[in-house]
């Protein structure tokens, strides 16, 4: 479990990981320590053990029936875009028999206690495809609790025994004396009927909205421009801030200049904080134009000067070198010197900027009695409130956060620094709390402001004996850790091994008689971050079309080749049977420019597999379709799912086609959407989904659609064109025309 | 001080003629439903009509607008707008949703012109609109399915 301690300043051990924390030199405060004893990709496997399904009974803290038969569902998630609103809504409304019309949602305030993510420990956060997995039992619980609550206080109003009762749509009613009421008219006599620590959760056959097409809950407010993102907030008497970051990572402060800045009309402050120069202005624009007007001298001596070109070129040497090994098994070494064939395969991978739709911005406003109050698309609640209590000099409880509709962030606003709030707060410190601040970054800002999918490179070689079998697979993966350098190193790096880089390729589910995973932890001075489905991103392209190619060495359909080494996965087999035949790929044909191309992948506990059909023409690649299966246990809300699939092949298609964050001298290239453009309308290939039916727990779909596009288109345009493109984002430009 | 009309209404506005109209919408006139994505017209979220012609407002000066009635997402009514969000609604549409507001802007400009789109209009029209989660997929059939109901 994540153990989070905030100690005060005095109390607080010199750690080497403290100020990398807190976001910058010069934050004297409090320190954070956060450590794992569990890896949470591995809880989630684990999501329909005891732990989750002990949970207690709280439906004091997830709902509230008002007197107008409202049903307000608390939901302790961030919800960036994945529905997690509707689908953890739903659970609960299941059990309680509510009328869906009158479910709404209200983001649950910051309390680690009542919050937090059951499968980060006493953390509260969104993030691994958690929510509906580690809420599963505890919102059943909390509806079913309230249900029974009603039930009792119906009983005791009309004096009949409660087992006679029954609920539905939002009411209560007894049959036999025909008497009924809605929800809202029994609130307050529910409200003193002691908690059930043990209500009875229903049979899956007794589900009403589960498994059922709902309709969103924020489709109205998010169709209407009523829908409230941290970017809309406004308070009274409120200023906007933009800052001047270092034009290189680990650039600081040096001299600033801030005359012209001051003098452009509704700037009213410029202040130093760590991590640059903020202008304090009236309104955004005049904010931006008094930054543009800023004169700021950078001391760059600790700065990352490389261009990633450099970067890759030392990843190359280093894949030279023998790594920390993260797995192994046998002599891969001695079985593939012993092969009919051996193929060799590089794979490397860009950084990659999340570019959520709305750039990172933050209010934060100053009560009268010195307590603080954090309007935000908050992700990591109980970290963002240490880290910005600490900034503040405050305790953590005299900071209130209130989480808001987020505009996207594909893992960008869970960051373990905390970054745009601690910086957000230093502006609140630097100027004294006279008005409320919103911070707000610029796409520039949020492009250029690092934390990307790290740069990665894969080595392989593999051996295959005469009848195509592999016999031995040497993998050798070098890239930046995301948690190494993080407060996070310490519990959840074992023996030099980040699993987060490692995860997917290390636990791979293929049945490989001898194997050797090896990983070098690079060292650089470019942030980086978890990007929708973090190690997934890059492990799963580099075993799926190392299979492929494999199956292809070995004469063998890459179907059969795979579900051959996958009998101990019957879940990945499954959703690789369902995609194959939905996309009749025993039929397919292949060459002069079409393709079918299938993958594979588990992650986070959830099974996807797909089929991408191609047209290759010249150095132009159209994605003409993609068919999905996915298994992620019971289907709370089968649209919703479906939804996340097709978002994610829109979101992921574009860093399999184009999009990389480069460095020029340390530079970032890439700054707006002209330079790393995500995927647009036209060329939106068609995506079926299929979900398997299943009563195993449910796990998430936020990520798990990713990792298996790039390997199914990778794969299809091999089957098209003769033509093995390994790398992302393909290179396109070398295929030739057929 | 300059005069807009947004959402059929006039305002007085107390800004630089050069600020673009997307600030002067969100933090002069509280018209916060229209979005800043990208600030250089290469996402659409921040798109509005100009005589219900849709424009991108962060590359539209206050100071040019003059006359023209603007309408946002926040404003903006009639047989083809109503027919689009129900569509939106019925499909759900949206995800995390900060740039539908953009999307339903286009949409409506499209289907106000060109009430049967084909699948290449639609293409031509909305290729502008960026949507990060990717939710182009319903977004195409639920400006088909808006412009059934209008037939």
């Amino acid at each position: 479990m994540l153990k989070v301690r905030q100690t005060h300043p005095e109390a607080a051990a010199p750690r080497p990981s403290r100020r990398s924390f807190l976001g910058g030199a010069g934050v004297a405060a409090g320190a954070l320590v956060i450590g794992f004893t569990l890896d949470p990709a591995k809880q989630v496997r684990a999501a329909a053990g005891p732990d989750l399904s002990s949970a207690p009974a709280q439906p004091n803290a997830f709902v509230r029936i008002a007197a107008d038969d409202t049903v307000t569902v608390l939901i302790k998630h961030l919800d960036m875009g994945q529905g997690n609103t509707t689908g953890l809504a739903t659970i609960l409304a299941d059990e309680l028999d509510a009328d869906w019309s009158r479910v709404r949602v209200a983001f649950a305030p910051a309390d680690a206690k009542l919050y937090n993510n059951l499968l980060m420990g006493p953390i509260q956060g969104t993030g691994g495809s958690t929510a509906v997995a580690n809420s599963w039992f505890q919102l059943r619980k909390a509806g079913a609790a309230a249900r029974a609550m009603l039930v009792s206080a119906a009983a005791e109003k009309w004096s009949v025994p409660a087992s006679e009762i029954t609920v539905s749509n939002g009411t209560v009613r007894h049959l036999a004396s025909k008497r009924e009421e809605r929800f809202g008219a029994l609130a307050e006599a529910a409200a003193a009927i002691p908690v059930p620590q043990q209500p009875k959760l229903k049979d899956p056959s007794q589900w009403v909205h589960i498994g059922k097409k709902l309709p969103r809950l924020d489709s109205v407010a998010k169709t209407n421009g009523t829908a409230i993102y941290s970017m809309d907030i406004r308070r009274p008497g409120q200023v906007t801030a933009v800052v001047a970051h270092a034009p290189r990572f680990g650039g600081t402060v040096s001299k600033v200049d801030d005359k012209a800045a001051r003098a452009v009309p509704g700037v009213i402050d410029v202040v130093t904080i760590p991590t640059g120069v903020a202008v304090i202005a009236k309104d955004t624009w005049s904010a931006m134009k008094g930054r543009d007007a800023l004169s700021v001298t950078w001391d760059e001596r600790a700065a990352e000067k490389r261009s990633s070109d450099a970067i890759l070129a030392e990843y190359r040497e280093t894949a030279k070198r023998p790594g920390i090994v993260a797995s192994e098994k046998g002599d891969p070494a001695a079985a593939i010197a012993g092969s009919a064939k051996v193929i060799e395969a590089e794979f490397t991978f860009p950084y990659l900027a999340h570019a959520a739709m709305e750039p990172l911005n933050a209010t934060i406003e100053r009560a009268a009695d010195g307590s603080y109050d954090i309007y935000a698309g908050l992700q990591f609640q109980t970290i963002e409130q240490a880290v910005a209590a600490a900034t503040l000099g405050v305790t953590a409880d005299k900071v209130r956060l209130h989480t808001q509709w987020a505009g996207g962030s594909f893992g960008r606003r869970a960051t373990p620094t905390a970054d745009y709030i601690a910086e957000a707060a230093s502006i609140m410190k630097a100027t004294g709390g006279k008005a409320p601040v919103h911070l707000v970054w610029t796409r520039e800002d949020d492009m250029a402001g690092g934390y990307y999918r790290p740069m990665v490179l894969h080595t392989l070689k593999a051996g295959i004996d005469a009848k195509g079998a592999i016999t031995g697979w040497q993998h050798r993966m070098v890239g930046k850790s995301i948690m190494i350098g993080s407060p996070f190193e310490a519990m959840l790096v074992k023996n030099g091994v980040d699993s987060t880089t490692v995860e997917g390729a290390s636990d791979t589910p293929y049945a490989i008689p001898s194997y050797r995973f090896e990983v070098h932890n690079a060292r650089e001075g470019v942030p980086v971050l978890w990007w929708r489905s973090v190690g997934h991103t890059h492990t799963a392209q580099a075993m799926e079309v190392f299979i492929d190619e494999l199956a292809h060495a070995a004469g063998a359909d890459p179907l059969a080749y795979r579900l051959g080494m996958l009998t101990g996965a019957p879940r990945l087999s499954g959703v690789l049977k369902l995609a194959a035949e939905k996309a009749d790929w025993a039929n397919r044909s292949g060459g002069k420019g079409q393709g079918l191309g299938i993958s594979a992948h588990e992650s986070f506990g959830s099974y996807v597999a797909m089929v991408a059909d191609i047209t290759a023409d010249g150095s132009h690649v159209k994605v003409n379709r993609i068919v999905a299966a996915v298994d992620v246990g019971v289907a709370v809300n089968p649209d919703v799912i479906r939804a996340q699939v097709e978002g994610s092949v829109g979101f992921a298609l574009s860093s399999v086609l184009r999009n990389k964050i480069t460095l020029t001298d340390g530079v970032v290239q890439e700054k707006n959407f002209d330079a790393y453009e995500p995927t647009r309308m036209s060329e939106m290939p068609v995506v079926e989904v299929h979900i398997v039916a299943s009563d195993a727990a449910p796990t998430g779909i936020g990520e798990p659609g990713v990792p298996v596009i790039a390997p199914a288109i990778s794969n299809a345009i091999f089957a098209a064109t003769g033509q093995r493109l390994r790398s992302l984002p393909l290179d396109l430009s070398g295929l030739k025309g057929v | 001080m300059l005069k807009l009309n947004v959402d059929g209404v006039s305002h007085d506005v107390d800004a630089d003629p050069d600020m673009p109209l997307l600030w002067a919408l969100r933090d002069h006139l509280d018209k916060t439903g229209t979005k800043y994505g990208c600030g250089i017209a290469q996402c659409g979220a921040c798109t509005v009509h100009l005589d219900g012609q849709p424009v991108r407002s962060c590359q539209t000066r206050i100071g040019d607008v003059g006359g023209a009635k603007v309408t946002t997402i926040q404003g903006v009514s009639g047989r083809v707008a109503d027919a689009v969000q129900t569509a939106w609604r019925s499909l759900d549409v949206v995800q995390c949703g900060y740039c539908q507001s953009g999307q339903i802007m286009s949409a409506i400009g499209l289907l106000s012109t060109t009430p049967k789109p084909s699948d290449a209009e639609i293409d031509g029209a909305m290729d502008g609109n960026i949507c990060r989660c990717g939710t182009y997929q319903r977004v195409r059939a639920a400006i088909h399915e808006a412009a059934r109901s209008l037939a």
